[in-house]
């Protein structure tokens, strides 16, 4: 009685309840916009509600894993995932002219999923191995580390994911001190190449205009972006519709499942992509900021735990992978009210999608476990490092 | 130790100070998100919560009506039709089951129907018209229009479909429309059509009607409604018509197009006819075919399984995919290709014993007969295979190679159909690409005999053989194959110019010592029987190509398994002065080329040249093609 006792004080322990708390608020509005969104309860809704059950325990599972198995399956998740990338090259199956997926029969799988936690984790791994002695060589092997998977998922094609594997990547290296000195001038370079850009639309989206390094379908994606009207009934459909739902919004919003644009099915892909257009049309700009701030939140909780973790590899997956979630919900957001292109990135909690809440739910699980095993670690072991012996 | 720790420490206040920059992105970037959901939520609310009640303005795409297809005499090989649909909008449906119960007595539902249209109803949302039921009739429709009042949420809706009246005939060049799928999506995607095709769900699949998509598609046209809070249409406020597709005007004469595929009757095979003044296609068989009609509406598993697993292969384009060594019929192309390269002149005569001897191998003629002496004329009048076997020494397979090339042998002819094959036009280089080990690379001088008489490595479709007629009958013009002759906007017809895509410069000697002899061919040659009553002059070539190597065994046709049996080919044109007409045609498994292949090309010249009599004509060549 005694040992259960303790085994579910200690699983108790393993939860992060700031964290487990914003997440449970996140979950639950999600899962109320997802009812809207289909417009009463269906299939789509249940299933949601399934997946965020089957996430949440996924979750628990990890977080009750020490830092240190997850170190030490790193690589060999890294390895797995870029065997099943070479896999899905001659094997994999193919949809919407891309081969993304490999079919195991029970499961349709796609490896670039599993890169999405891999890698971040692998290069966590590296740098606490090499700590004390890294040098400039290390960032450049981290890059090629980064470079292998990124090449292989852009190769399906399947540039969206390849960015978000690669900026989980980045965001190792830069936790792990790659020079200011290198990022600050590629930041300034891309901010005002950006600028030039959007100052010289007209001319560059003249239809005679011709961009010699991307593809006309490419060039097509980022006018559409720059002025969504040019083509009504095509691209520009969705983030025409996306910001007009948003805006019509307003301070208050037009109340719970009482947005015309969702209930009238203008807005495309409601259930999955841009389904804040369907909460922010409904809550408004109070709704939509209150949202913001709870992601921000989960956000800072992530960061506070990195910060507070004692090994190298803690640190970096967790700032890592808090980052990334940042990333998700920043692209996705920027998408629907028509900042950035439009690109295919899940909301986390919202979107409807079984793969995207797993990989969300492995995220959250790490960081609960880095957070739970912050304390229990020998002190030895957390000063040297897990790789040294 | 204490090293240990500072370094520590030193890694944590560094990784502080990243931790602190990332979090100050991180607000800069939500605090941008929040300046964007400002400047629509506040600023730019009021016009776009105007657009949002505009938007009860719902804008529908009107897809336009799809091109038509017609032959040369304007006979139809494509249309639309309109057909009466039935949709339901599960929002404006009280009690789905009371709905359907009192529509039955209005129309027919079967069982299949409800259904389908309860699957489709579980995968669509609640405002999406879902499909009940197609194809209503004119009475069903009329019935349900005077009853529509009862039925809130139901729809009655005319669309156009697709048909082809002619089924089977010419199936594979009109090819057929179908679903638009994944793939088209991605495609119309990357051409920046997707707009377009909004309110379209079918494209063109195979055939004119894949290749010509963009022409027989049309612009969508948009109309703004106005619907009330539930999505019901209350009022047309705006419309802007869609523009029809062009229909097309094909080369293809319908009515030789049927003959030809009578003749064939029962039997595969391709043949290919060409106006050699212009690169028109005149005829395009290939059989057995198949209904196009089966696609428009997404195929039954049965039909499909059925046409896809036949082992006749109806669904293949024969002459263009299908790639066969031609056999005697290459003969008059070697002629001018031996007379070009210097190795033979029009009174060249070579003896022939009825076999050739290189090294130890002895090549016979068919059926060893011998011819005694030879030259260019008697060469092609009684198709000796030994004065070709003895130019093996003299031309490399390089040169033939380099001669066949300009006629279209072994190249992508550039006709107006996708899945066009390359076939094989043999090389030193093509061996050494197309095997693996050295020994295999090698190229055998015995390869070069077999070559030469168009059997061996080369592979060909029936399509580049009736191009390369088509070049030997206009005396070197290579036109590109054409299908579609005009393009009709509105009321006028835009003519599709031809094109010559290059020129071969040939001695007129030589070209008329092949043309003499392939006239005496159809006269007193191999292909006389067929030709005997021919009011009009064909120059021709027969050709029997064989599958199964008997090893110097005699070949009993009957002894042999059907599929192993030889190809029957001809190639020929006419009149033989100003031929209006080149054709290639090649019977699978039929025996001698005389016996089968020739007849038919008999009947398609006959409906060419004497259209008066060629519906009298038809039915006796069927009997002689057997």
């Amino acid at each position: 009685m005694i040992s259960l006792f303790n085994w579910l004080m200690q699983g108790l322990r393993a939860i992060d309840w700031p964290l487990l708390l914003i997440v449970a608020c996140l979950s639950g509005i999600g899962l109320l916009v997802m009812h809207s969104a289909v417009g009463g309860t269906d299939w789509r809704f249940e299933d949601q509600s399934q997946y965020f059950v089957f996430a949440l325990v996924l979750m628990w599972t990890v977080a009750l894993v020490p830092p240190q198995w997850l170190a030490k399956m790193a690589p060999l998740l890294y390895g797995a995932g870029l065997f099943l990338l070479v896999a899905v090259m001659f094997v994999g199956d193919t949809s919407k002219g891309a081969t993304r997926w490999l079919d195991l029969g029970f499961v349709r799988l796609q490896p670039s999923e599993i890169m999405k936690i891999a890698l971040p984790l692998l290069l966590a791994w590296y740098f606490q191995k090499r700590e004390g002695k890294r040098n400039p060589l290390d960032y450049l092997i981290g890059l090629v580390l980064v470079a292998v998977p990124f090449l292989l998922i852009v190769r399906q094609p399947d540039l969206g994911t390849a960015l978000l594997v690669a900026s989980a990547g980045f965001f190792v290296l830069y936790f792990a001190g790659l020079s200011f000195k290198l990022l600050v001038p590629v930041t300034i370079a891309a901010v005002l190449g950006i600028g030039l850009v959007l100052a010289y639309e007209d001319s560059l989206c003249a239809p005679q205009t011709d961009w010699v390094v991307l593809h006309e379908y490419q060039k097509g994606r980022v006018c559409t972006l720059l002025d969504p009207a040019k083509d009504p009934l095509g691209k520009g459909f969705h983030t025409i519709q996306s910001t007009i739902a948003v805006g019509s919004g307003g301070l208050y919003g037009r109340g719970y499942m009482e947005g015309t644009q969702a209930q009238l099915d203008f807005i495309p892909e409601r259930t999955t992509d841009f389904i804040f257009a369907v909460f922010a049309e409904e809550f408004g700009l109070y709704g939509s900021v209150a949202l913001l701030f709870l992601f921000l939140l989960m956000v800072a909780r992530g960061l506070v735990i990195a910060q507070r973790s004692e090994t190298t590899f803690c640190r970096l997956a967790a700032s890592s992978l808090t980052m990334v979630l940042f990333v998700y919900v920043f692209v996705n957001i920027g998408m629907v009210i028509g900042i950035l292109p439009v690109v295919g990135v899940p909301l986390p909690f919202f979107s409807y999608g079984g793969t995207a809440l797993l990989t969300l739910a492995l995220a959250l699980g790490i960081l609960m476990s880095v957070s739970a095993h912050r304390s229990s670690m020998p002190a030895s072991n957390a000063r040297t490092g897990l790789g040294s012996p | 130790m204490f090293d240990f720790k500072s370094a520590n420490e030193r890694e944590r206040n560094r990784f502080g100070l990243r931790v602190w920059v990332a979090g100050f992105a991180v607000l800069l970037a939500f605090g941008l998100l929040g300046w964007r959901l400002w400047v629509l939520q506040v600023q730019q609310h009021h016009g776009l919560l105007q657009r949002a009640d505009n938007n009860r303005t719902a804008v529908v795409p009107i897809p336009p009506r799809r091109g038509e297809i017609l032959d040369r005499n304007g006979e139809v090989l494509a249309r639309n039709y309109l057909s009466y649909t039935l949709d339901v909008v599960p929002a404006q449906v009280d009690s789905m089951d009371g709905l359907l119960a009192d529509l039955e007595r209005v129309v027919s539902l079967s069982d299949r129907q409800k259904r389908q249209f309860e699957r489709r109803l579980r995968e669509a949302g609640p405002f999406a018209p879902v499909l009940l039921r197609n194809d209503l009739s004119d009475t069903e429709a009329a019935y349900f229009a005077a009853q529509a009042f009862r039925f809130p949420g139901v729809e009655l809706k005319a669309r156009w479909v697709r048909q082809y009246p002619q089924g089977q005939s010419a199936a594979h060049v009109v090819g057929y429309i179908g679903r638009i799928s994944e793939r088209d999506l991605q495609n119309l995607d990357a051409s920046n059509e997707l707009g377009n095709y909004r309110g379209t769900d079918v494209i063109g699949k195979k055939g004119i009607e894949k290749s010509w998509e963009t022409q027989l598609h049309g612009q969508t046209g948009i109309e703004s409604l106005e619907v009330t809070a539930r999505g019901k249409p209350v009022q047309t406020l705006h419309r802007i018509d869609p523009v029809p597709g062009h229909d097309l005007v094909l080369s293809l004469d319908l009515r030789l197009q049927r003959i030809a595929e009578q003749a064939f009757e029962g039997q595969r095979g391709a043949l290919v006819a060409i106006d050699p003044n212009n690169g028109e296609i005149l005829a395009f068989v290939s059989q057995p075919s198949f209904d196009p009609n089966l696609f428009v509406d997404g195929i039954d598993h049965e039909s499909w399984k059925q046409l896809n697993e036949s082992e006749d292969k109806p669904l293949i384009t024969r002459p263009v995919y299908g790639t066969y060594p031609i056999g005697s019929t290459y003969k008059p192309f070697v002629a001018l290709a031996a007379m070009a390269l210097g190795k033979r002149t029009p009174d060249t005569k070579i003896y022939d014993p009825g076999y050739y001897e290189m090294g130890k191998t002895r090549f016979r003629n068919a059926g060893s007969v011998p011819y005694g002496h030879v030259d260019v004329h008697k060469s092609l009048v009684v198709s000796s295979d030994v004065y070709y076997y003895s130019m093996a020494e003299e031309i490399t397979v390089d040169a033939l190679h380099d001669f066949m090339k300009p006629f279209g042998f072994g190249q992508k002819t550039g006709i107006d159909l996708v899945g066009e094959r390359t076939g094989i036009l043999p090389s030193t280089d093509w061996k050494k690409s197309a095997f693996k080990d050295a020994e295999q690379q090698r190229w055998y001088p015995g390869e070069t005999v077999s070559v030469l008489i168009g059997q061996g490595y080369n592979a060909f479709s029936l399509m580049q053989l009736a191009q390369a007629t088509a070049v030997l009958a206009n005396g070197g013009t290579y036109y590109r194959p054409q299908l579609v002759r005009a393009i009709k906007r509105g009321g006028s017809a835009e003519p599709v110019p031809s094109e010559v895509m290059h020129r071969i410069d040939l001695d007129p000697k030589a070209v008329s010592a092949v043309r003499d002899a392939l006239v005496d061919v159809t006269k007193v040659g191999t292909a006389r029987k067929a030709f005997a009553t021919a009011p009009y002059e064909v120059a021709g070539k027969t050709g029997t190509i064989q599958l199964f190597n008997l090893k110097g065994a005699k070949y009993k046709r009957d002894e042999v398994d059907e599929r192993l049996r030889d190809h029957s080919a001809f190639m020929g044109y006419a009149p033989s002065k100003n031929p209006t007409i080149a054709l290639a045609v090649l019977v699978e498994n039929a025996g001698w080329g005389s016996e089968v292949a020739a007849p038919i090309a008999r009947a398609v010249f006959d409906a060419w040249l004497m259209p008066e009599t060629a519906d009298v004509a038809k039915a006796p060549v069927g009997e002689t093609a057997r």
